[in-house]
């Protein structure tokens, strides 16, 4: 039921901009004051999610080993697992960033009679992810064209790829990024019903990004695809490039389908720094990937350590233990005071 | 509660419903209260020995009671959900590892099935991202915007008694191994997670006496076993007499002896029982055939550190006595014995919380020369590392023939393993103090390692089934290679490994021992002037030493 809510959540978002963009007038917010707002929620947001983290403290050095680490000069280093160095640091956390290295280890665990437990290779989970981050990192690139006046060529060339990709010929070309975006939505959706575990763990938290993004994606789609001839794309570049030189103006009407689009977009932004969206920050701080397994040979210091907590002190130790520790022959610091004789 | 036949555990790991074996639960998780009763848990603190620590300087347990967790009320603190929740504040704002935990996880699920405790238990909370959602609900609840706007919409949950009681229990069915740590795509660290909800349920006066009494005991006697000066001294030197019996070369060693070079300190379990003993054999037949200039310490006479499974104030209060002892004598550098929690805390906490050892020198070994440079600031390394170099340079002779009567596999300890980096050094010692030994399938070595199931304080025996089916994973592994190499004997380089895999293969691989490295390089060694004892082997037939450090005389 929690996706249904979310997917609902979802309905009741697109509603709200269908009905609310057919409202005279209401374009200007729709267009232009919920998209300011939500940038500035977006990034306001963010930066103080960052801050938030940055504020605490990394009190000991924690790193998860992966690997053999640096020790004697025969013994080989896992430089990329078990980094000392920062360089080695820096390419172990590239790879778990942009490759989500620790993701391509999965494996799936089974249990069969004996008992006996296997564990095989599973790679869905890391592709499927790929595939949904890296298109929707093109797919945010690639519209950098409608902001942007003239474009850049890089940018042409990106589009061209994306498109290109397809090998097709006619108007409008198909972008790879379009359908991988949503091979990799469905998928992690998907698994989110099938996969008995991950079922019983998401929450409303975890369908509501994916129909959303689900949503911003077919909206996105259907503009460029089916309903094309509504929309006044010169009216929306005029638009796109107004907001980001703030003077937006809409000069003509545009479809509600490009409302909807835009409010979607704009509701992801303001959940995006107050949800687990913020994984895309909170990668790159993770104290267990982004410190170097090097306690032993440089002092990490922690700020909040209480120097006055002392060990139970080895003279409270001797004055308990004296008397057994002189018998047994064990040194001590203070000797046993001369015995009385026992009258 | 006895524990199940070995019959009747197998067909229930397999065949039980839970997550692990293909039913759903009907119930959210949420709605699943956390139900003890006599065998589920492991039984409370004493209350005195919770009141002794809470007595020490600089160290809080508040709150001490008789409790019981099988009944209803246990007896909280009146104003005990704010105490949870200032506490809770007060660790976002020291740990920057708790506040990126809860903030970051997407609930991909890979954790799931990697945590010993969930493939044995089929318990859904014991999925790393379940357990430590039972924390992140409530900081969603209490300390983000989401939650105090949507509550359970955003996946919130209220402060309850009944959240405590789940927190109890599935901190405590959490050895803090990291497994599921190398698999998280955020390298989420569920020990981070187990230990807050440790520390926080201790300021509620919430904690296993499994744990509390070995810590309270090393405070005040230097170890974990309680032992008094006098008794560790005559344990080890029971060993010496030992190790002087079977290959008749006399053992020089000493306590609390100023000016040595190098101070060594071990788990006491090592001195203490079976199988640990030998390994410690091992330590001393090793350090007597190279002459090393060392002593060991009775105040400093624990390797191990409970308050690692209690709060990072206590943890820091008692590995304070290493440094503190290796002052007072005066010792160049600190060698460590094998053990896996204490190696956890002395290479990624010891230079942070009680260094630095400045006045201590860089690690040099005074027979090879080789500078220890991965520890010239924490200066304390580790007796494998030592004795590899000691190897390299040929410095130490073997016979592997020795070890003739043990065919091993090595178990990776989850710390050493994860929390360190040392995997490849007892494998090169392996490599030359036994004749052959064999690797585990590769999902469960190295970083991928199965704890042993009894870890952070979890071995004991009022929770045996717990810990038989949490290591049922490593035991599965091992028996592996038991029936397809004829694999007898588990070698390892942890403390707790070897009295909590002793039970584990005496359940799951019977016949199947467990051992230390430095045993069998002990069994190994090559010594100056030995003449060797004679005894009988399993076969009934009289040979030299048999069973290496292990035959009876």
């Amino acid at each position: 039921m929690k996706y249904a809510f979310s997917f609902l959540a979802v309905l009741a978002l697109i509603i709200v901009a269908w009905l609310g963009s057919m409202i005279p007038g209401m374009q200007y917010l729709f267009g232009v004051l919920i998209p300011y707002l939500a940038i500035a929620i977006f990034l306001g947001g963010f930066i103080y999610r960052v801050v938030g983290w940055a504020k605490s403290p990394v009190p000991f050095s924690i790193p998860t080993t992966c690997g053999q680490g640096k020790s004697l000069d025969f013994i080989k280093q896992d430089k990329l697992d078990c980094p000392t160095k920062t360089s080695e640091v820096v390419a172990r956390m590239f790879l778990e960033i942009f490759a989500f290295r620790s993701l391509f280890r999965n494996t799936k665990s089974e249990l069969h009679e004996g008992p006996k437990i296997t564990y095989e290779s599973s790679r869905w989970l890391w592709l499927a992810s790929l595939l949904f981050h890296y298109s929707f990192l093109v797919i945010i690139v690639r519209h950098m064209r409608l902001f942007l006046n003239p474009v850049p060529q890089w940018l042409q060339f990106i589009d061209f790829l994306d498109a290109g990709a397809m090998l097709q010929v006619g108007a409008p070309l198909l972008y790879a990024s379009d359908l991988a975006i949503l091979a990799g939505l469905l998928f992690l959706f998907g698994r989110r019903l099938v996969n008995r575990n991950v079922r019983y763990i998401s929450l409303a938290n975890d369908y509501f990004p994916l129909f959303l993004i689900f949503a911003v994606a077919s909206t996105g789609i259907l503009m460029r695809y089916f309903f094309r001839t509504n929309i006044d794309i010169i009216n929306i570049k005029e638009l796109l490039v107004g907001l980001v030189t703030f003077s937006p103006v809409i000069n003509a009407e545009i479809g509600s389908i490009f409302y909807i689009h835009v409010f979607l977009v704009s509701t992801l932004f303001i959940y995006f720094p107050y949800s687990k969206l913020m994984h895309m920050g909170g990668v790159f701080m993770s104290p267990t990937r982004n410190m170097a397994n090097d306690s032993r040979m440089k002092r990490h210091i922690n700020p909040w350590n209480d120097p006055t907590i002392k060990p139970h002190s080895y003279s409270g130790y001797e004055d308990e233990f004296r008397e057994f520790m002189v018998e047994a022959g064990i040194p001590v610091e203070k000797e046993l005071p001369p015995k009385k004789d026992e009258e | 509660m006895a524990l199940a036949k070995l019959e009747q555990l197998s067909k229930s790991v397999v065949q039980g419903p839970s997550l692990v074996t293909g039913a759903q639960p009907t119930k959210d998780w949420m709605d699943t209260p956390a139900i003890f009763k006599e065998g589920n848990f492991a039984y409370p603190a004493k209350q005195e020995k919770v009141e002794y620590l809470d007595s020490q300087d600089g160290i809080d347990f508040p709150n001490a009671r008789i409790w019981s967790p099988d009944e209803d009320d246990w007896k909280l603190p009146e104003n005990w959900e704010e105490i949870i929740l200032k506490g809770l504040a007060e660790r976002l704002e020291k740990f920057r590892s708790l506040k990126i935990f809860m903030d970051c996880c997407v609930r991909c699920g890979a954790c799931a099935d990697k945590c010993h405790f969930f493939l044995g238990t089929g318990d859904p909370k014991n999925m790393p991202v379940l357990r430590a959602e039972l924390l992140r609900s409530v900081y969603r609840q209490d300390f983000t915007l989401a939650g105090k706007l949507f509550g359970k919409m955003a996946g919130g949950r209220k402060m309850t008694v009944g959240v405590l009681k789940e927190w109890f229990m599935y901190s405590y069915q959490c050895t803090e191994c990291r497994r599921c740590s190398v698999f998280c795509p955020y390298g989420i660290d569920t020990a981070e997670v187990t230990m807050m909800i440790r520390e926080l349920l201790h300021l509620v006066g919430i904690g296993i006496n499994w744990i509390m009494e070995p810590a309270s005991n090393s405070n005040r006697t230097g170890n974990h076993m309680g032992l008094q000066p006098h008794t560790f001294k005559d344990n080890v030197d029971f060993l010496a007499e030992d190790v002087e019996a079977l290959t008749g070369v006399k053992i020089n060693h000493s306590f609390n002896r100023k000016g040595a070079e190098v101070l060594f300190i071990t788990p006491s379990a090592d001195v203490f029982a079976e199988p640990g003993l030998y390994t410690a054999m091992g330590y001393l037949a090793l350090f007597e055939q190279i002459g090393l200039d060392y002593t060991w310490s009775t105040y400093a006479s624990e390797g191990g550190n409970f308050g690692l499974f209690t709060n990072n104030e206590l943890m820091k209060k008692l590995n304070a006595k290493m440094y503190a002892e290796a002052k007072r004598l005066g010792v160049k550098y600190i060698i460590g014995g094998e053990c896996g929690h204490m190696w956890r805390v002395v290479h990624q906490y010891m230079d942070t919380m009680n260094g630095p050892a400045d006045f201590m020198e860089v690690p040099k070994s005074p027979i090879t020369g080789t500078v220890f440079d991965n520890a010239k600031s924490s200066k304390m390394i580790h007796i494998s590392e030592f004795t590899a170099d000691l190897i390299k340079h040929g410095k130490i002779k073997f016979d592997p023939s020795r070890n003739a009567n043990v065919k091993a596999t090595y178990h990776d300890s989850c710390n050493p393993a994860r929390a360190m980096g040392l995997m490849d050094e007892p494998r090169y010692i392996l490599d030359h103090v036994v004749p052959d030994w064999v690797e585990m399938p590769e999902n469960t070595i190295r970083e991928q390692t199965f704890c042993c199931g009894s870890g952070t304080g979890l071995n004991t025996d009022e929770i045996m089934e717990l810990r038989m089916r949490a290591g049922l994973p490593r035991a599965n592994a091992v028996k592996h290679v038991v029936d397809k190499h004829d694999v007898n004997m588990l070698s390892c380089v942890c403390a707790i490994d070897r009295a909590t895999l002793t039970s584990l293969m005496d359940y799951w691989n019977p016949g199947c021992g467990v051992c230390g490295i430095s045993e069998l390089v002990g069994n190994a060694l090559i010594m100056d002037n030995e003449k060797r004892a004679m005894g009988y082997g399993a076969d009934g037939t009289e040979s030299e030493l048999p069973d290496g450090l292990r035959t009876m005389l």
